[in-house]
């Protein structure tokens, strides 16, 4: 928390100098930065030795994949120690059902999360525990790079967007009430709080990561004054980020050009719904869920999953796909900057499934999750 | 500067292009059915490109010999100086109980701080509560996925449209979504009359009841519920992104699809995007009494103004439903028979599909096919 704070200072400062003083600031500013960019927000609790991460392995699938992953990680010689929690709800002195409290200790000291899929027991008295996660650690924006993959072929091959989802409101308020019989209504909230604290999320993001430009999806059209302050939120940080390309556009010509040229995006922002939805289509185009990361940003930690179901059809028998918690992974290692090993991960993974030998049966391949697996290792 | 000389622009072009309207086809002809055969059928040219489309339809319409006469009301938000009055307009359709509409601009904001577009009031005060958009793989057009034949049902006078919202604190607003029984019941029991209708076979309820339980769940329910009543018909429910998920990769698997508002809008874009975009796929908005023909994806395409660029077929595709609509099968047949000629030829193609014609030559292409 601290370090985050004294980053945000730094960054106001380095904003500041610059503004002030535009040619003096040059070189000013770059030591600034230097500062900044050596105390990352996360790393720095843990700056002697290996970093803990929490890791959820989750039900069904989830602890083959968690497994896979955990094995590549050491192969790789990752500098990262796992600590394993089970979320399996348990009753809390309340009555209530609700994840143990040794899991939420542990994400909330390591700051940094690592979840398999989760299932949620329809009927059995206790609200999603994805929901639950999400709330516990106000994790308020989702990402979800979509990139297509070589050696997996779909309908669309030019696909790199990258979804950012606000993730705390809007449509999902939860807040709904039968008025009189047969008449329902439900209520989206928007804050000016939240839509800022997503725009400025995006980009950031969109400058981290070489970003060109950041797209705000929006139907302010129709929704004149919810979607509308969304959107003067996110209009307004753009202005702070003159360098990041900036426009606005209707969810449905979003909707149509995505199908019909989805290299005409690169980053989107936007309310909770429409990424809800926009994330899933994105996921279609390049293969659906199994390929596409998903990362979760909060103000106490950051989470990291796959969002995939827990497929109970084909849990234990080795046969699961662990691309995509394998991918959530190597975002994580990203957002911890321990890049040179994300980038040698993921560019394993590539090469494996480019070379389409050992594919799982969810992209048409015949190999076992083990064999998938070890090709990466050997591959690092 | 530029702003303004932009509008004035946009201003002058378009009062010329309704200008023409009032010229050009408009006009009563003599025809061999004499005059107490004839159609009315009122003409809402919109804006963006709307008008130069409407134009081709006049066009082809007055080749084929077509009885009908248009009665042409220029009615705009961005433009309210040169708009008609909503009450003469939904008077006209009213009367005539069909309706030819382009596609009216809805900006962010309006001048006089209503939260109700032109469009939804349209809409409400007609009670225009069902459209109706049959995405279709057209033969010639190239695209990614082919065989596409889905029809998507929007239910379209309530839920997230309903233009009810306030900032209770600065910086705080509520939107109001509201989901009635009635209307559910309403689109749910047109969707599976339609697919009776048309010898379909299954109905999928498009939703997000795991998190708006009351809301979705209600409208969910009363398709349910409706779905007892047509045993021969499979009903189906799909999440909402899954359903896009599935519409991107296998878009064969759906019929009919049956939504509430918002998420009609979506599926109705990203399929019209699936067959090759908003200038191929029609729509029509249904009330018990009046049916407005429109094109089925929403996009004025206000960049290609006076650049004779956009594509016709969609609002061609309007006329030949009309056509169907009013009883002139043989008129619709002959249009739609064109315009098949013309895209599997692919000779004259717009911009959108890949050629380099303009809107002329198409709609003249159309015109010289017409046997």
């Amino acid at each position: 928390m601290a370090a985050r704070f004294i980053q945000k200072i730094l960054n106001q400062l380095g904003l500041t100098a610059a503004r002030d003083a535009p040619a003096a600031a040059a070189a000013a500013s770059s030591t600034l930065q230097a500062q900044v960019n050596t105390t990352p927000a996360a790393s720095r609790a843990y700056s002697s030795g290996a970093k803990k991460v929490t890791l959820i392995p989750g039900d069904g699938i989830g602890p083959e994949i968690s497994a896979a992953v955990q094995k590549i990680f050491t192969a790789a010689s990752v500098p990262i120690e796992w600590e394993a929690v089970d979320v399996t709800p348990v009753r809390g002195p309340d009555g209530k059902f609700g994840i143990p409290q040794a899991a939420i200790d542990s994400v909330n000291t390591n700051k940094i999360g690592l979840k398999g899929p989760l299932m949620t027991p329809v009927g059995k008295g206790h609200r999603s525990l994805n929901l639950a996660l999400r709330k516990e650690f106000n994790l308020y924006a989702n990402v979800r790079p979509c990139r297509s993959l070589e050696g997996y072929k779909t309908l669309y091959d030019d696909v790199d967007v990258v979804t950012i989802r606000e993730n705390t409101e809007g449509e999902y308020s939860g807040i709904e009430h039968e008025i009189v019989d047969g008449v329902v209504q439900s209520i989206k909230l928007i804050t000016e709080e939240a839509s800022k604290r997503v725009a400025e999320y995006a980009f950031q993001y969109a400058k981290n990561n070489n970003r060109k430009k950041v797209t705000v999806v929006h139907k302010a059209n129709i929704m004149r004054m919810s979607d509308g302050l969304f959107l003067r939120c996110v209009r307004d940080m753009a202005q702070k980020f003159p360098e990041i390309q900036f426009e606005e556009r209707y969810l449905d010509t979003v909707c149509l050009n995505m199908v019909q040229n989805p290299g005409k995006y690169d980053v989107l922002v936007m309310p909770n719904l429409y990424g809800d939805i926009l994330s899933d289509m994105c996921a279609g185009l390049v293969g659906g869920l199994g390929l596409t990361p998903s990362g979760n940003m909060g103000l106490n930690g950051a989470l990291f999953e796959s969002v995939h179901g827990t497929a109970p059809d084909i849990a234990g028998k080795d046969l699961a796909n662990p691309t995509a918690l394998l991918l959530s992974a190597v975002m994580m290692l990203r957002h911890m900057e321990l890049n040179q090993y994300a980038d040698k991960i993921e560019r394993a993974a590539f090469e494996t499934i480019k070379e389409g030998k050992y594919l799982t049966g969810d992209l048409g391949g015949r190999a076992k999750c083990s064999e998938f697996t070890n090709e990466i290792c050997a591959k690092l | 500067m530029s702003m303004l000389a932009k509008t004035v622009g946009r201003t002058l072009m378009q009062a010329a292009a309704v200008r023409s309207y009032h010229t050009t086809p408009c006009v009563r002809k003599e025809h061999g059915h004499g005059a107490a055969n004839r159609t009315t059928c009122t003409l809402i040219p919109g804006d963006g490109v709307g008008p130069e489309l409407v134009y081709s339809l006049q066009e082809v319409f007055k080749a084929a010999s077509v009885p009908v006469d248009f009665e042409c009301y220029f009615l705009s938000e961005i433009n309210p100086v040169l708009s008609a009055k909503l009450e003469d307009v939904v008077a006209s359709i009213q009367k005539n109980k069909v309706c030819i509409k382009g596609i009216l601009a809805t900006p962010d904001y309006s001048n006089v701080g209503d939260l109700q577009t032109l469009n939804m009031k349209l809409r409400n005060d007609l009670d225009l509560y069902a459209n109706v958009v049959h995405v279709r793989s057209l033969p010639g057009v190239k695209t990614r996925h082919s065989n596409i034949d889905t029809v998507v049902i929007r239910e379209q006078t309530e839920g997230e449209y309903s233009a009810l919202e306030h900032e209770s604190v600065p910086g705080i607003v509520e939107c109001l979504k509201i989901v009635t029984a009635k209307k559910s019941m309403r689109i749910a029991k047109f969707a599976f009359d339609y697919a009776t209708k048309n010898q379909r076979k299954k109905v999928t309820a498009v939703h997000k009841a795991n998190i708006m339980k009351l809301g979705d769940g209600l409208f969910l329910r009363s398709c349910e519920q409706v779905s007892k009543l047509y045993p021969r018909i499979q009903f189906e429910k799909m999440i909402v992104d899954n359903t896009t998920m599935q519409m991107v990769s296998n878009p064969n698997q759906f019929d009919v699809m049956v939504t509430p508002n918002l998420y009609g809008a979506i599926v109705d874009n990203l399929a019209s995007g699936l067959v090759g975009g908003a200038g191929v796929v029609a729509g029509a908005s249904y009330s018990s009494e009046t049916v407005v023909f429109e094109p089925g994806a929403r996009h004025t395409f206000a960049g290609a103004v006076g650049k004779n660029l956009a594509n016709p077929t969609a609002m061609l595709l309007c006329g030949v439903k009309l056509l169907r609509h009013i009883n002139l099968p043989t008129y619709g047949e002959v249009i739609q028979n064109a315009i098949n000629k013309v895209l599997i030829d692919g000779k004259i193609r717009t911009k959108d599909l890949g050629g380099q014609s303009t809107t002329q030559d198409f709609t003249r292409a159309i015109i010289l096919n017409m046997s």
